[in-house]
């Protein structure tokens, strides 16, 4: 081993004992001064009480499918709206003023109040004009709030991803006789479509978690199942299971966007 | 009457004349060269020309008919007229072909069959068969500019303009993308170049205009604008390219 390589082990060897030992301190400290808490005996029956969450885990789950349904029939449609919408926003000819004015407005509202709001506001508002059976489901309308909301997010990121492809490839397009909507759907929709993933990416991951303020207004989804077993069994495990539950689904797909970040930054640098 | 006349093109840019009372012609199978400074306006009458910027002022005839008329339609013009830029400008999520496929398909000109042996006949004749199925950041800088020209030509058009192309490039590939203008001289393709390839253009230019703050200074043959310039501006800017 030469002196430099000598002298690098040892750098490693000590970053690598500094880190250990301040986690291991971190660690320690949790477990010796949260139990020593006076109210920690009844938290820990009441929120980690591990028969609870053996007994509510599995129909949580099943709960849980209902949230995956939901968010996969509202996904689509963002896409489509919220594409529209950004369309709508940059359309230049005179006569789609009016659509301009709309798209502004539109995201404007939507941007603007918060989730629950809409989610209450549609969501009762609409059944309340007297619609018959099927069309007065909490499940529909909840769902149009959130496909509203998150269209006006995602009409944004289309549209910062519209302006991100360099003029130059538009000048290219249209030197090759190519009309503005052939330029926009075959030169600069694809490239921004592309360089945006990563930030859908992350709408998708919140929209997973909001799709749980459609509990408010009545489907029984898994933030609503765990509350009604939190009411059965008077403990609050079943929403920490909830909690894991979730965790299982958003660790990955949060892990899996940055990695899509990082490696866009690497592609552009 | 020559295939490309320009007359009294005017441009401006807010307050500054970019172009500024333009008359040129180019006649059929001529290869122009524009010389001149860094902003002397040559990228920007290029743009004129193919209809990327509106002028002001001014006609601009192909084969006789204006194409500089307002109202007009300027997709079917730009069809008819090549145009390569200094960065490339390829379409980096389309393979080399693609990328020369899209506009001739778009124009709905030939069955998909028929223009892709045409095309990929036309990659062959540039050395680039064996990369047609790259996308363009598999390239090098001069294999991207030739594949930039074969998409030009895949429309088959009458004029072709070059807004310095090799400006781009490693000193090295420069050669490689010369030798494309050659050959397309060879075979009759009328063409206008802005450069700042001063050999290049004394060797194959049949006509050489000198541009300073949007005006053509001194035009001329090559052997005339190079050897002995006229005017006092245009012998300043040899003296400084040339040295």
């Amino acid at each position: 081993m030469t002196r430099r390589q000598r002298y690098e082990a040892t750098q490693r060897r000590r970053s690598l004992i500094i880190a250990g030992s301040s986690t291991a301190l971190v660690i320690a400290a949790i477990v010796i001064f949260v139990p020593m808490a006076p109210g920690w005996e009844k938290v820990q029956r009441s929120f980690f009480n591990g028969g609870v969450l053996a007994n509510t885990f599995p129909k949580l789950l099943e709960a849980f499918k209902v949230n995956v349904m939901i968010f996969a029939l509202c996904t689509p449609a963002i896409a489509i709206l919220g594409l529209l919408i950004a369309f709508a926003r940059d359309a230049k000819s005179p006569a789609f003023f009016p659509l301009r004015i709309f798209g502004a407005a539109f995201t404007d509202v939507f941007r603007g109040v918060p989730v629950i709001l809409t989610v209450y506001l549609i969501g009762f508002g609409i059944p309340g004009l007297g619609l018959p059976r099927p069309y007065n489901s909490p499940y529909i309308w909840g769902s149009l709030a959130l496909i509203l909301t998150y269209s006006a997010y995602v009409a944004e990121i289309f549209r910062s991803g519209i302006e991100s492809v360099h003029h130059s490839q538009r000048s290219a397009a249209l030197s090759l006789g190519l009309s503005e909507r052939q330029v926009m759907r075959y030169v600069v929709l694809p490239q921004a479509v592309r360089n945006v993933v990563p930030s859908q990416m992350n709408m998708l991951i919140a929209l997973q978690k909001d799709v749980s303020l459609l509990s408010f207004i009545g489907p029984v989804e898994i933030f609503r199942q765990a509350g009604v077993f939190k009411s059965l069994t008077a403990n609050f495990t079943p929403y920490v299971g909830a909690a894991i539950i979730f965790l299982i689904v958003t660790i990955p797909a949060t892990r899996y966007a940055d990695y899509l970040m990082a490696k866009q930054q690497k592609a552009r640098s | 009457m020559a295939k490309l006349e320009l007359r009294g093109v005017i441009k401006r840019f807010g307050n500054m004349t970019v172009c500024d009372n333009i008359d040129l012609d180019v006649e059929q199978g001529q290869m122009v060269c524009l010389i001149g400074a860094s902003g002397a306006g040559k990228s920007t009458l290029l743009r004129c020309i193919n209809l990327l910027e509106p002028v002001e002022d001014g006609a601009i005839y192909l084969d006789g008919k204006d194409i500089a008329e307002p109202g007009l339609n300027p997709q079917i013009v730009r069809a008819r007229i090549g145009m390569v830029f200094q960065s490339f400008n390829l379409f980096p999520h389309m393979t080399a072909l693609e990328n020369a496929m899209l506009a001739p398909r778009c124009l709905h000109v030939k069955s998909r069959d028929e223009l892709r042996s045409e095309v990929e006949e036309l990659f062959t004749k540039f050395g680039l068969a064996d990369r047609i199925d790259n996308y363009p950041d598999q390239l090098s800088g001069g294999q991207q500019q030739r594949v930039a020209i074969v998409r030009a030509l895949a429309l088959r058009p009458e004029v072709m303009l070059f807004d310095e192309i090799t400006s781009a490039l490693d000193p090295q590939l420069v050669g490689e993308v010369l030798d494309v203008l050659l050959m397309l001289k060879n075979q009759g393709m009328t063409m206008v170049l802005a450069t700042h390839e001063m050999g290049f253009a004394r060797e194959a230019a049949d006509k050489v205009c000198f541009l300073q703050s949007g005006r053509i200074i001194e035009e001329g043959p090559p052997e005339a604008v190079f050897d002995a310039p006229q005017r006092p501006e245009t012998q300043a800017f040899l003296a400084r390219a040339l040295k």
